[in-house]
């Protein structure tokens, strides 16, 4: 094992904004931050909670806009799927069921879940990072070595 | 008007969701792909993102759900069930592979349309289908007892 680029101090403090982000939308709207199931909740079925749902997605889009406007994304330019065509379409489709049958991502599950010793959302992320893991492990040093 | 200071708190989660994730360069697959190399190049860093989220919010869930309602709705709606089953391991294990492959997450994914290239267009729609597909199979009567 080889340790490359740790950033942990820009990884700590975006981690905490993403915490308060979290606790803001409990504390004000009383729902969980978690993308997959707000962004699966704009797409399918159609129930009247769709606003906020919208709102939220659009200000996810925007803080990453406001990132590269005061300047901080000189790199973001540089930014490139590690992946050709084919493997973004498998990946994105795999994302988007896993997500939807496992009620829940990164967010859901590993940062809103697991503040509430949610068993599930441990189980949940358990499962997603063991899984992940090995994949990249296929892929680089089975596949790729 | 009760509508907008509900709408404007999930605006600024949103923003603040994203600000978080561009600085934490989540929205860099390269570094998600090496945060999942422990056997090879490994890099660390999004191990402190997942540690500094879930502070903050371990320590500030426990004050919110004291209250006694949400400040702009009527109740809390958070998950309550406990049980573990196949389809929560199996959905887990499904987008693992995913995000392995690609080194993209529902969050950095939307969050990356803020400097949208083909590959993210790409991927985006893909995860769109992926997940629209998955709830209309999960939502027909047949299903719903499961």
């Amino acid at each position: 094992m080889e340790i490359v680029n740790f950033t942990p101090i820009p990884a700590f403090v975006g981690g905490a904004l993403i915490g308060l982000s979290a606790a803001l939308l409990l504390w004000a709207k009383g729902r969980v931050a978690g993308i997959s199931g707000i962004a699966g909740g704009i797409i399918y079925p159609a129930r009247g909670d769709m606003d906020w749902r919208i709102v939220f997605v659009v200000g996810l889009i925007l803080g990453g806009f406001i990132y590269q406007w005061v300047g901080l994304g000189a790199g973001v330019s540089h930014i490139e799927a590690v992946v050709d065509t084919p493997l973004l379409i498998i990946a994105g489709l795999l994302v988007g069921i896993g997500t939807t049958i496992g009620a829940g991502c990164t967010s859901g599950h590993g940062i809103c879940g697991l503040a509430r010793r949610s068993p599930r959302s441990l189980v949940a992320t358990l499962s997603f990072m063991a899984s992940a893991i090995v994949t990249v492990f296929i892929v680089r040093h089975v596949i790729g070595g | 008007m009760s509508n907008l200071p509900r709408l404007l708190a999930a605006l600024a989660a949103g923003v603040l969701f994203g600000f978080g994730l561009s600085v934490a360069q989540m929205i860099d697959p390269a570094k998600v792909v090496n945060f999942l190399d422990l056997f090879g190049t490994w890099d660390p860093s999004l191990a402190f993102v997942m540690g500094g989220g879930l502070l903050v919010n371990a320590i500030a869930t426990p004050f919110i759900l004291r209250q006694q309602k949400p400040l702009f709705t009527e109740f809390f709606q958070i998950p309550t069930r406990s049980d573990i089953d196949a389809r929560l391991v199996g959905g887990g294990v499904l987008f693992g592979v995913g995000w392995g492959l690609a080194g993209y997450c529902p969050g950095p994914l939307l969050t990356s349309l803020s400097f949208a290239n083909m590959d993210i267009v790409t991927i985006v729609v893909a995860y769109l289908a992926g997940t629209f597909a998955t709830r209309w199979v999960l939502n027909r009567p047949a299903m719903a007892v499961a």
